[in-house]
């Protein structure tokens, strides 16, 4: 009852510290640490070198996903295209490189517009259309799906004559430091959507719309507008996801990719961003792909079957959206 | 300053098949309040959404200071200067005070895409003490109150250098002291020059804060008058277009033997009634008195099981009973019928018929559990002919029925639950005059035939005319306990405001 609530002080200030993204980012910092330090312990094979990166490297494809989806999950909306999309974008890169011979450089552009291209469409469709979300990247996810499929005539193509190809996920460009560039790719690529959630312009629209898209119009803004600007900034992410998956994989797998978007929508989930829109950071997403690619990979090393692990992954989720549900109920 | 700020003639407004506004016109001069009345439907919020920006008007002149426009949308109107202030707020309650009055007029640097919050912030520190309001830039609003929300709508109007702001039902839900902050700021805008519309069903603040009031009815303008020659009496009789029929204290009574249905004793709650003990007589109207957040709701949220009780019993029929959730209520006969209908009280989108049977639904059912139909509109038909819900079947969609027909149905949802003891927050809020009336007669009718009830009112003419007794409570606690006979408005202010020293 919002009328007949007497202001107290105490649980007021009590209750801005839970109702703070704060929190939520603590809290998953925590649990963060504390997986690594339960899998340091329970295995010898954890915390070296070559078992980090290659966490680094299994987070980077998901992880450039979530960032750009936490976009469209902070304006309430919803984007299920992105893995089927991410795979899209592979083949069109390899079409580009394989079947047309250009530069590699056409290609990995071309697998970043064909990103955008969906994004927008499927902006489009929220917006102008007015068709649900979950429903407008439904259709868009399908669509993927099947032209994936028909462009790559079901069989997976290979980057093995453009050998300098693979080396855009696994080589090293900073010299005397193995760390893949995938890596680093997401690393640049996490700041830049840092930068753009909470210093540009677009961040502000995006906060403002997930926050009241009403409001947001009616003080001038064109909404409409902007969200096909965030669903397009969003499909350039998952562009990039598919040339970095494409590179890694030295090979685009058309019949990869389902289920993706469900993992990256769990990181910005676990991160503690809102799946009703208004609140979320990019600092928050970077730590929930983390936790869950720590988590497969100490799982896996802890030898748990795969089907297990998903099923870890799932108890994951649940206790993370609780502590959000928790975290909303203190705050209204 | 010769011509006038505003004016607006002969505008006209249909909608497919109902005519909305039908030569309308208005005026508006600097520095003034004009109170814009009518009952619900009259056509105020069609006009000013005119005014606005958000509709467009079928045909009529509008003239700001002399000059003719025409305002095709939204953002041409807050470029011209006119803003309205909407009952619900429209801001962004994760952004900041300062975010929330700037939004795309951030101050910009790199190709116009990087924001200089910093600057933003002092331009708003800026606006804020030339306005004299208190309110932390960096705040974030879902952390304010609503009263200081509103004031950041106030000021973001303010920000377009607007002439013209449009208030509707500003006070709805503000306290007394936060309407008196409001209305300091009014008589400060006024001062600067900007003519304010005043909507609001608040006779009371309307005498007040207006200096004319301008009636509408049946989408036609009726007329206007100065506030100081005018009796509120008059006003109300212009809007409803008949005289009302004013009794301001209630008719029966309850007898002294009448037995007690239910008995609140000690109740409280950990972190905020204190002490809550009460009687409610069968065929009693027991009110509520008390300002915003004196925890009335609470009271009757706790005895409904909707809110956790920490000590204390409730007798039914001078039995204790255990009530930890509303349907264990429910059980006992309790009903409760929140302020906010639309939300707590209906399914919007179902019809009548199924509004009316959702709580007794089980007995409308063969052992198949499919649903009787026809043995549920017997009842359905019945309670729209006995509570007179002005509807065209019992098939039409709850949510086009008039506020005051919707709350009769949420009445008859529990009527038909065969609950005895109704308790009704704010049963009036958000209706319109005429309709609050046949409110009244129903709930006097209900009493009659044995309900008993409580009503929690913010509207002290409304608990004299209702209650047998009245409740008077202030911060948690019961600060007084009257008679119909002793109680006035004076007194009941007073028990009201016995705040802890």
């Amino acid at each position: 009852m919002s009328t007949g609530t007497a202001p107290n002080t105490e649980t007021k200030k009590s209750g801005n510290l839970l109702k703070s993204n704060a929190l939520q980012q603590i809290l998953a910092f925590a649990s963060l640490i504390v997986l690594i330090l339960f899998f340091t312990i329970s295995s010898d094979n954890f915390l070296n070198w070559t078992n980090i990166t290659g966490i680094l490297l299994s987070t980077t494809v998901i992880g450039i996903m979530a960032l750009g989806t936490t976009f469209v999950i902070m304006t309430g909306g919803i984007d299920l295209s992105i893995g089927t999309g991410m795979t899209l974008c592979a083949v069109m890169t390899g079409v580009f490189i394989v079947f047309w011979d250009l530069p590699i450089i056409v290609g990995i552009l071309g697998g970043i517009l064909t990103g955008a291209l969906m994004g927008f469409i499927s902006g489009f469709s929220v917006s102008k259309l007015k068709i649900p979300p979950f429903i407008a990247t439904l259709a868009m996810m399908m669509i993927a799906k099947g032209l994936a499929l028909v462009i790559s005539d079901a069989t997976p193509i290979y980057f093995s004559d453009k050998p300098s190809f693979s080396e855009i996920a696994l080589g090293s460009i900073i010299p005397g430091f193995n760390l893949p560039n995938g890596v680093l790719i997401f690393i640049i690529m996490a700041i830049i959507a840092g930068i753009l959630l909470t210093k540009s312009i677009f961040g502000r629209f995006t906060t403002s719309i997930g926050s009241n898209e009403e409001a947001t119009r009616l003080s001038g803004i064109n909404t409409d507008k902007w969200k096909i600007i965030i669903y397009t900034v969003a499909g350039v992410f998952t562009g990039i996801a598919g040339v970095l998956m494409a590179s890694r994989l030295n090979s685009a797998q058309p019949a990869l990719g389902a289920g993706y978007e469900l993992e990256a929508i769990a990181a910005v989930v676990i991160g503690g961003t809102s799946l009703s829109g208004g609140k979320g950071t990019i600092l928050g997403t970077v730590i929930g792909a983390l936790i869950m690619s720590v988590l497969t990979n100490g799982l896996r090393i802890m030898s748990i079957p795969q089907e297990w692990q998903t099923v870890v992954v799932g108890f994951v989720i649940l206790v993370a959206v609780y502590i959000d549900i928790i975290r909303r109920g203190k705050s209204s | 300053m010769s011509a006038q700020l505003l004016r607006m003639e002969g505008i006209s407004k249909s909608f497919p098949g109902v005519k909305a506004l039908s030569k309308v016109r208005l005026d508006l001069n600097y520095g003034e309040v004009l109170a814009l009345v009518g009952e619900n439907g009259a056509g105020k919020s069609t006009l000013m959404k005119i005014l606005s920006g958000v509709y467009q008007k079928d045909e009529g002149e509008i003239y700001l200071e002399g000059n003719k426009v025409e305002i095709p949308n939204a953002k041409a109107a807050q470029e011209m200067g006119i803003s309205i202030i909407h009952q619900e707020l429209n801001l962004m309650p994760d952004l900041t005070v300062a975010q929330n009055i700037f939004i795309g007029r951030e101050p910009r640097t790199g190709f116009n895409f990087f924001l200089k919050e910093k600057e933003l912030n002092e331009k708003t520190a800026e606006l804020l003490e030339k306005l004299n309001i208190n309110l932390n830039p960096k705040e974030t609003v879902s952390d304010l109150t609503v009263a200081k929300q509103q004031m950041v709508e106030i000021v973001k109007a303010l920000s377009y250098n607007a002439k013209i702001i449009v208030m509707d039902e500003p006070t709805a839900a503000l306290t007394e002291s936060e309407i008196k902050t409001l209305f300091d700021l009014i008589e400060n805008l006024k001062n600067k020059g900007v003519g304010i519309i005043y909507i609001s069903h608040r006779m009371e603040e309307l005498k007040v804060i207006s200096d004319r009031i301008t009636v509408m009815r049946d989408g036609q303008y009726i007329d206007t008058l100065y506030t100081k020659d005018t009796d509120m009496k008059k006003v109300i009789s212009l809007m409803v277009g008949r005289h009302i029929q004013d009794e301001s204290r209630p008719t029966t009574t309850v007898s002294k033997e009448a037995e007690t249905v239910l008995e609140v004793k000690n109740l409280s709650t950990k972190n905020f009634l204190e002490n809550i003990s009460f009687t409610l007589k069968k065929g009693e109207i027991l009110g509520f008195a008390g300002l915003m957040g004196a925890g009335r709701t609470e009271v009757a949220r706790a005895i409904f099981g909707a809110d956790k009780i920490d000590e204390g019993q409730i007798f039914i029929n001078g039995k204790e009973v255990k009530i930890n959730k509303p349907e264990d209520a429910v059980k006992h006969g309790i009903a409760y019928l929140s302020e906010d209908r639309k939300r707590y009280g209906l399914m919007l989108e179902m019809d009548v018929n199924s509004n009316i049977l959702i709580s007794s639904l089980s007995n409308y059912v063969n052992w198949l559990t499919f649903v009787n139909d026809s043995k549920g509109y017997v009842t359905s038909e019945e309670y729209v002919k006995s509570l007179k819900i002005k509807t065209p079947s019992i098939k039409q969609l709850a949510k086009n029925l008039s506020g005051g027909n919707q709350q009769k149905i949420v009445i008859a949802k529990w009527l038909a639950k065969n609950c005895d003891i109704l308790i009704f927050d704010e049963p009036t809020r958000g209706i319109d005059v005429g309709a609050k009336t046949e409110i009244y007669q129903l709930l006097n009718e209900l009493a009659q035939q044995g309900k008993s009830i409580i009503m929690i009112s913010s509207e002290l003419p409304e608990i004299l005319r209702m209650s047998h007794r009245i409740i008077v409570m202030c911060e948690g606690r019961i600060t007084g306990e009257l008679t119909n006979e002793e109680a006035s408005q004076e007194k009941i202010m007073d028990y009201a405001t016995r705040t802890r020293s």
